[in-house]
């Protein structure tokens, strides 16, 4: 499945969120919720981004499909999925959406989709399932009339509905099939690459499974590239093929789930999967206790952002901060042990 | 009357749920939330109580400290409770004066939104202080009354002597010892800052920190059962493996019984002793937990732990949903979804049996001779 192009790549990407107060409404500080992350995703792969609340998945999520304005870097997308690997290659300026808008942002939403964490407030419950799935249609005029029906129906069968739901409220389903009318208004564009935030986290742990294996199908059938975001370490673990380990905007870790699972380097990452309660009572791991909660993203420490929180910490990890760098192949760290 | 309910626990059993029926009346219809749930702790243990939304534990755990949600009413069973000095009660039969005295002293809760279960309005202080002064009044004025010589001879003026002033005193002093016992709290909670913390809103403070005021007010009184209601659902791993190590080192501290409730597997795994599956507002299988996870008998449960994901394997969902509880399927609740579903489980359901020792089923497959 997995080809050789990437559909996504950023370099340097920003993010920030202006505080405003004062008596005179101005820009006091900024929340630096994604602060210089560079990242690749290959075409036909599930990448996955975790870290705690509060460090930017979300908005990272949001920013490369556009839905947010970045206030730095450079995103590049190509539907067709034949990127290089260095951003300084992708000269292209039509793979170049960091200020796309207007119709070329509209085009461009055929091809990247989003699937909300909640879909209770992601779906209209004021419109009709069949209304609902076909919507995206109508508005990038893809098909209308007869036509609009049969794809929806299509679309509804491929995420295990069926016709009798057509003519209903979103009110009427269970979470995990609402979740999937969300799939599949997301998928009936037939879009190329779909971010996932964290769209298993409001369901039931036995409907979690369904949905996963849902994910997969239609991966291998539309095939799809998938960015998917969420804290759940174990979803990550049997779902992804490369994994990003982000911290207070900074992406901190990356490299290919086996190899992350098995030999995290970064102490955040480290300390992060020792939290994971195992399935097993016969096996006690090594608990990492992180003291304290993670720093508040408007006033981030100086230096590498993990230093207050990190045994390991140096002396040079208060003064700079490090930049990531490929420890094996395909392994990046952003660490000054390595 | 007395003399029956002490027999009905056993010598380390703190407590027992029997045949706990309860039913919420609403418009839909009746809801059958718990059917005649069966649960029992010992004294110093944690039971694990895990099950899928809409499976009883919230239900079961807040009538167990008579707090059933409205329009819920207990239609039957007892809930028998020894209390701190040893005697045993039967919750469900307690008038509401009795109830007081123990609800919050002597069981306590723990509950899932720390967010709703402060008040937004009041300080960390006065939240922890209502606690203290609702249980331990007498303990903190004994204090006052040791502090009392020192003040008056601090300031040994005329204000202190008179008698509006005096009351006026004793309550400024109440205040510093109640202050000093919810700092020492909060040091016990691991609570950096704690001075900073009490003065605090909940809003001020991180949904972990609002987690352990939550624990600190149930733990306030030293109470002999705590119901942690998924305490840590809603918070991030690396905080919850602060938590889950904060109220097992708390339980040991205070020497208190725990009921942990939960749908994280994993949670179940690391913090339980023993382990009840609810399903559908029964008690499905009670075991020690290592047995729940080598050798799960019950078919719902062997379910529950295949749909863990894990990496390699492919993905085992349940069949089919978590049934109506207005109109639940007949005999037992799980028949629909079992791939053993047999003909007599559609027409009664089955009792919880002991199969071999410490390990009970409700299974037509494992208690078919019954």
């Amino acid at each position: 499945m997995r080809q050789t192009g990437n559909i996504v790549v950023t370099e340097n990407l920003r993010k920030y969120f202006p505080i405003r107060g004062g008596i005179v409404t101005r820009t006091r500080r900024e929340v630096k919720a994604v602060d210089g992350v560079s990242l690749k995703i290959r075409t036909g792969e599930t990448y996955g981004l975790v870290g705690e609340s509060g460090c930017g998945k979300t908005t990272i999520g949001k920013t490369i499909i556009r839905l947010l304005k970045p206030n730095g870097g450079k995103i590049f997308f190509d539907a067709k999925g034949e990127l290089p690997d260095a951003p300084s290659q992708c000269v292209m300026t039509q793979n170049n959406i960091t200020d796309a808008k207007g119709g070329r942002l509209k085009a461009l939403r055929r091809n990247m989709q989003i699937v909300y964490q909640n879909p209770s407030t992601s779906l209209n419950p004021r419109m009709l399932v069949k209304d609902l799935v076909a919507e995206p249609l109508i508005v990038h005029k893809i098909c209308r009339g007869q036509e609009v029906e049969k794809r929806v129906l299509e679309m509804l069968e491929s995420v295990g509905l069926s016709s009798e739901h057509l003519y209903r409220y979103p009110h009427e389903f269970s979470g995990g099939q609402r979740q999937r009318i969300a799939v599949a208004r997301a998928l009936i564009t037939h879009p190329k690459f779909i971010v996932l935030d964290e769209p298993t986290s409001a369901v039931d742990v036995s409907v979690r499974a369904s949905l996963l294996q849902l994910f997969k199908e239609l991966q291998q059938t539309m095939g799809l590239t998938y960015m998917f975001i969420s804290h759940d370490l174990a979803v990550i673990e049997a779902l992804c093929d490369t994994v990003g380990v982000m911290y207070l905007g900074k992406l901190v870790e990356n490299a290919d789930s086996k190899a992350l699972f098995e030999n995290p380097l970064h102490p955040y990452t480290q300390a992060l999967f020792s939290a994971i309660p195992i399935p097993d009572p016969t096996t006690r791991r090594r608990r990492i206790l992180l003291k304290g909660d993670p720093p508040s993203p408007a006033n981030p420490p100086k230096g590498c952002r993990f230093h207050p929180r990190c045994k390991y910490a140096m002396e040079v990890c208060t003064l700079k901060e490090p930049e990531p760098h490929e420890v094996k192949p395909n392994h990046f760290v952003a660490c000054h042990l390595y | 009357m007395k003399e029956d309910l002490e027999e009905t626990l056993l010598e380390n059993e703190q407590l027992k749920v029997e045949d706990l029926t309860v039913r919420f009346y609403t418009y839909e219809g009746i809801v059958k939330a718990v059917e005649k749930a069966k649960l029992s702790l010992r004294k110093g243990e944690t039971l694990g109580v895990v099950g899928e939304t809409g499976s009883g534990k919230s239900v079961t755990a807040l009538t167990i400290i008579a707090l059933t949600p409205t329009p819920g009413k207990v239609e039957g069973g007892n809930i028998y409770f020894r209390r701190g000095a040893g005697e045993v009660v039967d919750i469900l039969a307690l008038k509401e004066a009795a109830l007081l005295k123990i609800r919050g002293k002597e069981i306590s809760m723990i509950f899932q939104e720390p967010n709703a279960a402060l008040d937004p309005l009041y300080r960390v202080e006065e939240q922890v202080a209502e606690a203290i002064l609702a249980h331990r009044r007498a303990e903190m004025m004994q204090k006052v009354e040791a502090l009392k010589p020192k003040a008056l001879t601090n300031r040994s003026s005329l204000r202190y002597r008179l008698p509006v002033f005096k009351r006026f005193s004793q309550q400024k002093l109440l205040r510093r010892v109640v202050r000093e016992e919810i700092l020492s709290l909060l040091r016990t909670m691991e609570i950096p800052d704690p001075e900073r913390v009490v003065d605090a809103y909940p809003h001020e403070l991180s949904g972990g920190m609002q987690q352990r005021i939550v624990i600190a007010i149930a733990l306030a009184c030293s109470p002999v059962l705590l119901l942690a209601d998924e305490p840590t659902t809603n918070l991030d791993v690396t905080v919850q493996a602060q938590i889950l190590d904060l109220i097992l080192r708390l339980k040991k501290a205070f020497g208190s019984s725990v009921i942990y409730i939960t749908h994280d597997m994993g949670v179940i795994a690391e913090i339980s002793e023993r382990v009840a599956v609810m399903y559908a507002g029964s008690v499905v299988e009670v075991a020690p937990v290592v047995e729940i996870f080598k050798k799960p008998l019950h078919p719902y449960t062997q379910a529950l732990l295949e749909s863990i994901p894990r990496p390699g394997s492919p993905f085992k969902p349940l069949p089919g949903t978590v049934p109506s509880l207005v109109n639940p399927p007949s005999g037992c609740r799980f028949h629909p979804r079992c791939p053993f579903a047999m003909e007599k489980c559609k027409l009664e359901p089955p009792n919880l049996v002991e199969v071999s020792p410490e390990h009970q089923v409700a299974c037509y497959l494992h208690t078919a001779g019954e």
